[in-house]
């Protein structure tokens, strides 16, 4: 079969199979990519997590256009890319229409009242299993003194971060944006300036 | 016109800033929906739920359904393009680059401020659609409320103890719906 229908059948597959998105894809692109269809290898794969965790954007379309460059360039990622992202537009250009016709319905709009509850419930878990996955010292580690201040808060930098992107958006009412790009200078500027000795 | 570029630059703004995919990009999508008033708090929490029982990524899912919302389904396709087309271009010169992009210092530097900063973020989104779920009307203690945080918090229990979403989206829905009859009729 010609490569660039196959990336763009294989990818469709992926993206009407994986609910939830995010890292749910993850399985699946394995075994189809690297598994079935050997387009990249096992460690490839890591690659690709490795990337998605660097680069903006959700990891279902990060991985699609890695693996169709690899395998049939720009052309080939563009028809990965494509076929990933084409099954949830489907479906939701089909739901969203019928969600805005019935919304108001009253068996709708107490069910919805349910599943707000339960979304925030949802949610809350996801950002805990992104607080646990990101970067940090333990809080034995945090209790540990170092020999100057600054070694100190740079160890506890992750947690200042945290409530710091906390307090401006909650509390004073700062953009988002503004908050990400403050950490990322703030994030930028410490590393350069601690690990400045040991590294190339 | 203007608000087909104006919902592609949006969307292509969240594509371009919200690293670790998924729900990082809700506090970015909250924010800018809800300045314009395209759509509230309430009905992307809505959303959030059919999002999570539909495939594909949450991105695509939420551009998709902002842009036929608002426009109709032209709208939703440059809005599907904007999300999309960040993440596209920095993978395809990434892709390219990939061993130096690995060990690049600054690349590191900048994500270890990221990292934490997107969970902060999240959790500031949580605190505004806490609010609008449980004290739209106002912080009134009545039945509704209870009944609201009941139906969170067996959803935490159980989401925590790892069962599906969409077992969980599911079971809101019928105890939202059940328990909403009996109080209201």
């Amino acid at each position: 079969m010609n490569k660039k229908l196959d990336l763009f059948i294989t990818f469709f597959r992926i993206g009407a199979f994986t609910f939830g998105g995010g890292y749910a894809m993850v399985p699946l692109i394995k075994s189809e990519a690297a598994d079935k269809k050997g387009w990249i290898s096992g460690e490839d794969m890591l690659d690709i997590i490795a990337i998605a965790e660097s680069t903006p954007g959700p990891i279902a379309i990060n991985s699609a256009t890695f693996v169709g460059y690899k395998t049939a360039g720009v052309l080939g990622s563009a028809c990965a890319t494509l076929g990933v992202v084409l099954p949830s537009f489907l479906i939701i250009a089909l739901l969203g229409a019928l969600l805005d016709k019935f919304k108001d319905l009253k068996p709708v709009a107490y069910a919805f009242f349910g599943i707000r509850a339960g979304v925030l419930a949802l949610i809350i878990k996801a950002l805990i299993s992104m607080f646990k996955k990101c970067p940090k010292p333990t809080l034995k580690q945090l209790k540990t003194k170092e020999d100057s201040f600054i070694k100190y808060l740079y160890k506890a930098l992750p947690y200042i971060l945290m409530a710091l992107s906390f307090c401006l958006v909650a509390l004073i009412g700062v953009k988002s944006l503004w908050a990400l790009l403050l950490a990322a200078a703030i994030g930028l500027s410490s590393y350069l300036a601690m690990e400045g000795g040991n590294g190339k | 016109m203007t608000q087909l570029f104006e919902l592609f630059l949006m969307f292509f703004k969240i594509g371009a800033f919200t690293f670790g995919g998924g729900y990082a990009m809700l506090p970015l999508i909250q924010e800018e929906v809800a300045s314009r008033g395209l759509m509230s708090v309430e009905e992307l929490a809505n959303f959030v739920g059919i999002s999570e029982s539909t495939p594909g990524p949450f991105a695509v899912n939420i551009a998709t359904y902002v842009g036929l919302h608002s426009v109709g389904v032209l709208g939703s396709v440059f809005a599907t393009l904007g999300v999309v087309l960040p993440s596209f271009i920095i993978i395809l010169i990434v892709a390219h680059f990939f061993e130096k992009f690995k060990t690049n210092r600054i690349v590191k530097g900048i994500m270890s401020g990221l990292r934490p900063a997107v969970v902060g973020l999240l959790a500031a989104a949580v605190v505004t659609m806490g609010k609008s779920v449980f004290f739209k009307d106002g912080p009134v203690l009545d039945l509704k409320l209870l009944l609201g945080a009941a139906i969170f918090g067996l959803t935490l229990f159980l989401s925590l103890k790892k069962k599906h979403p969409i077992l969980l989206i599911l079971l809101s829905a019928a105890l939202g719906m059940a328990g909403m009859y009996i109080i209201q009729g």
